[in-house]
């Protein structure tokens, strides 16, 4: 065994640690896919807002008698809706282009490193859907993008140990941004774009840059 | 001092070498030998005779379970194993350290 085989092993540690710790085929252009659509779902939200808030005001100014209090559970109904749909999009996108990043280096999807992020994802995402359900079941709708931001956050940061190391700073940020989101109420759909939009295609497109980019030729 | 002399004979092979780096940061946990198989992107036969080497040696634990009827072997790392594979690494350092 000569010098160049013992570096060889030394490497060959390394790379099998991380790998069998370490889910590494997560893909910077399936979070700007998620991102991009956070940001049409929030175009949609605010479309909705603008056009309730524009009825009301309409409402208000004839200062009809009959319906003093407008009712926002369509309202409700329909953003939740699209909060759904951003989700299935924004899932079906990042997994699909993790799948194809997995495949290109010949690696699975779903190995014990992939379990295990999943896994670590899943108990502060599922604390906070319940969470905000019981927000909106009480009638605080308000606190759900907020909330939304700092359960996924936290999610990340959970999760970050078994990734990419830069998915830890993104929930760090989401966190900060859901919590600044929370003393900024009438503000949520934006803090929200800014956290589910913004941040995944900013953080996507880092992450591409650093692992996935094709090296100049 | 020589410093080839530290380095253990049983980790000359990349395959046990491998074994070793994937159960030594999963301590406390199980690993199966199909992620072994995926992670070493080795034949079962193969691995399964370089299981049994670091087995004989007392580096790893076989705890043989089954998930629904199919047989499900899983692996973890020993006291002595973990000794002997930091042992290694500290001989691979010492070593290109004394050839610098």
């Amino acid at each position: 065994m000569n010098e160049q085989q013992h570096l060889d092993s030394l490497h060959d540690i390394k790379r099998i640690m991380e790998r069998s710790t370490r889910f590494m085929s997560l893909s910077g252009l399936g979070g700007v896919g998620a991102g991009v659509s956070a940001l049409i779902g929030a175009f949609f939200a605010w479309k909705l807002i603008f056009q309730q808030n524009f009825a009301n005001s309409m409402r208000w100014d004839r200062s009809a008698p009959y319906d003093p209090a407008p009712d926002d559970s369509l309202l409700t109904l329909q953003l939740l809706l699209i909060a759904l749909a951003v989700l299935v999009a924004a899932l079906g996108t990042g997994f699909y282009f993790t799948w194809r990043k997995a495949q290109a280096q010949g690696l699975s999807v779903w190995d014990a490193s992939a379990r295990k992020v999943i896994f670590n994802l899943a108990i502060p995402l599922f604390a906070g859907g319940f969470f905000i359900l019981g927000l909106l079941y009480n009638g605080y709708a308000g606190l759900a993008a907020p909330a939304c931001l700092v359960f996924y956050g936290l999610g990340l940061v959970n999760a970050s140990k078994y990734t990419v190391t830069d998915i830890r700073y993104l929930g760090y940020i989401e966190v900060l941004i859901g919590v600044i989101a929370l003393f900024n109420l009438y503000n949520g759909l934006f803090f929200w774009a800014l956290g589910f939009g913004v941040m995944h295609i900013f953080y996507g497109a880092l992450m591409w840059w650093k692992y996935e980019r094709k090296p100049a030729a | 001092m020589n410093p080839i002399g530290n380095l253990n004979k049983i980790f000359e092979s990349r395959i046990r070498l491998g074994v070793m780096s994937v159960l030594m940061v999963n301590v406390n946990e199980e690993v199966s030998f199909n992620d072994l198989k995926e992670l070493l992107e080795v034949t079962d036969g193969n691995l399964a005779s370089h299981l049994s080497t670091l087995e004989e040696n007392a580096y790893i634990k076989v705890h043989k379970g089954f998930i629904g009827r199919k047989t499900n072997t899983t692996y973890s790392i020993t006291k002595a194993g973990e000794k002997a594979f930091k042992g290694h690494l500290a001989a691979l350092e010492a070593m290109i350290k004394f050839n610098q």
